[in-house]
């Protein structure tokens, strides 16, 4: 296990360094994306559209944070990670389309996410369930906000972050996936433990 | 889980979210005679449980994740525990509260069948809930399950949840158990066959546990009731969540199969966060009733690290004893 920390514009190289299990702080521009910004992304992708925002290199955070708003300024009140699972259906063509190298969430994410991390070099970071004050203290300004009709949550979210993290790697740029490797372990040691008990499967 | 689901743009516009400000006003609580009635003090009380609830983790679960992260050989495993102590850490610090979801408000009330105002103490519980979610603040979270509209202040048609138990004496202790929602979503109750007896409880909690995977944000705490029946069982498995890690089950079969069953759980390498590990569970609390010739209910509550729960006892004389957390 090895320890990273990188910051924003990220290469295809740099991310290509990162093993699962390594651990990773990322700082720079990060961006919020929960399922609404992601198809919207990709639909202007579709029409030729530019984005508000170059995404190359940058950090995605499933998220949708709790922000108010002081003398005009943004501030973050809590950002824990939401559950990735539900990005699944867009994530590989968010990869591809747009290149961004890391992309923090909770739960993991699947096959279709795995290959493209593979193909176009990113990664996913776990970020800890609930720990939205480690989360918090990272984020040292809010740049800007768009796409805000989409509701609080699912804004786009334009982050200064320093140091955000631990993110532990969990799907790597060579086809690894520990979300998926734990799984399998479960489903193996799941009949020693029935064994350990006397029950029949 | 979803940490900000049903939680509209408006309500979070519209509330001024203060940082932490209210401090725990226990000197007001304190005071006896007239001017502050019982349901006041009740409302205070509750207010300052909630609060203390949110931000600061009882030490017997802080001691357990502690010694989980000292053990934990899984590298992954282990960057998770450690995120969580220095979360911990960072809430109590800053007095905020530990996770983003502050759950779902539940109380359980010992009333003293001699304590005066009893029936004053449901408002005073739903005034202390709004006014929780304004000054601590923590986030709202009751929303009709028919218009999906979040009422803002956590509270609607019966939430906060208020279990009551009647005891002898003029006391009333309360108990206040914010639910998260990730972990709630995976709790399980189940019909199990009678003939196969403890076994069947043994598989239902093991095949739970691997279900749930990482979504209830692990290490969790599982409370498992038996026995009663479907509602009975739940309700037994839940409260059994509120038992201190610390505390052993009184009856020594039972701590015997917690034994088991935890070490089973812990088999499975889900780990922290589901990243792998051997700290899946912290716990395994047990509780049972008396079940129907015919029937053979378990449930088993799934409680996430942030496991969070905080008791006071307003004594006859007015006087507040917290019990979980200390009040300078
Ligand atoms: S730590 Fe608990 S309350 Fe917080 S997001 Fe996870 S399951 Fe929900």
């Amino acid at each position: 296990m090895a320890v990273y920390k990188f910051k924003t514009p990220m290469s295809e190289e740099e991310i290509r360094k990162l093993k699962v299990n390594d651990v990773l702080y990322v700082s720079g521009t990060m961006f919020t994306a929960r399922d609404q910004a992601h198809k919207r992304a990709l639909e202007y992708f579709k029409r030729g559209k530019t984005l508000p925002l170059n995404l190359e290199g940058l950090t995605v955070f499933h998220c949708g944070p709790i922000v108010k708003k002081k003398d005009d300024r943004w501030i973050i009140v809590a950002a824990g990670p939401t559950t990735s699972t539900r990005m699944e259906i867009f994530e590989d063509e968010f990869i591809k389309n747009f290149k961004v190298r890391v992309i923090i969430g909770k739960g993991g994410m699947g096959k279709r996410t795995t290959e493209a991390m593979a193909k176009y070099g990113a990664v996913y970071g776990a970020f800890t369930g609930g720990a939205a004050i480690l989360a918090a203290r990272a984020i040292k300004s809010v740049k800007s906000v768009e796409w805000l009709d989409l509701g609080m949550p699912e804004a786009m979210w334009i982050l200064e972050v320093e140091e955000f993290g631990p993110l532990t790697v969990a799907i790597d740029s060579h086809g690894n996936n520990l979300f998926m490797e734990v799984q399998k372990n479960v489903e193996e040691n799941k009949e020693i433990i029935y064994h350990k008990l006397g029950l029949s499967p | 889980m979803d940490p900000n689901l049903g939680f509209p743009t408006t309500i979070r516009t519209k509330h001024k979210v203060r940082v932490i400000s209210a401090s725990i006003d226990h000197k007001l609580i304190k005071k006896r005679g007239t001017l502050v009635g019982t349901s006041n003090i009740v409302e205070n009380v509750a207010f300052n449980l909630i609060k203390q609830a949110v931000i600061y983790l009882p030490e017997d679960v802080k001691q357990a994740l502690r010694k989980a992260c000292a053990e934990e050989t899984s590298e992954a495993g282990k960057t998770q525990l450690k995120a969580i102590l220095d979360n911990i850490d960072l809430a109590e610090k800053y007095q905020a509260p530990i996770c983003q979801d502050t759950g779902t408000i539940i109380f359980y009330i010992k009333a003293g069948a001699k304590a005066k105002d009893l029936d004053k103490i449901e408002e005073a519980l739903m005034k202390a809930t709004k006014r929780a979610t304004v000054e601590v603040p923590i986030r709202p979270n009751a929303v009709n399950p028919f218009t999906q509209k979040n009422s803002g202040d956590n509270t609607g048609r019966l939430i906060p949840w208020i279990n009551w138990e009647i005891v002898p004496g003029e006391d009333i202790e309360m108990t206040v158990l914010p639910k998260g929602g990730g972990a709630e979503n995976v709790c399980v109750m189940g019909m199990l066959v009678p003939g196969e007896g403890i076994t069947g409880v043994k598989k239902f909690v093991v095949d739970a546990v691997m279900k749930a995977g990482a979504k209830p944000c692990p290490p969790n705490i599982l409370g498992v009731g038996i026995g009663g029946g479907s509602d009975i069982a739940m309700k037994i498995a839940k409260k059994a969540l509120l038992r201190p890690l610390n505390v052993p089950n009184p009856d020594p079969e039972m701590a015997k199969l917690e034994k088991e069953i935890l070490e089973a759980v812990n088999m499975t390498g889900i780990g922290p966060m589901g990243l792998g590990g051997k700290t899946t569970v912290l716990s395994v609390n047990i509780d049972y009733a008396y079940r129907h010739p015919a029937s053979y209910p378990a449930a088993v509550a799934f409680n996430c690290w942030a496991s969070r729960r905080a008791t006071a006892r307003i004594n006859a004389d007015e006087t507040v004893e917290y019990l979980i957390h200390k009040v300078e």
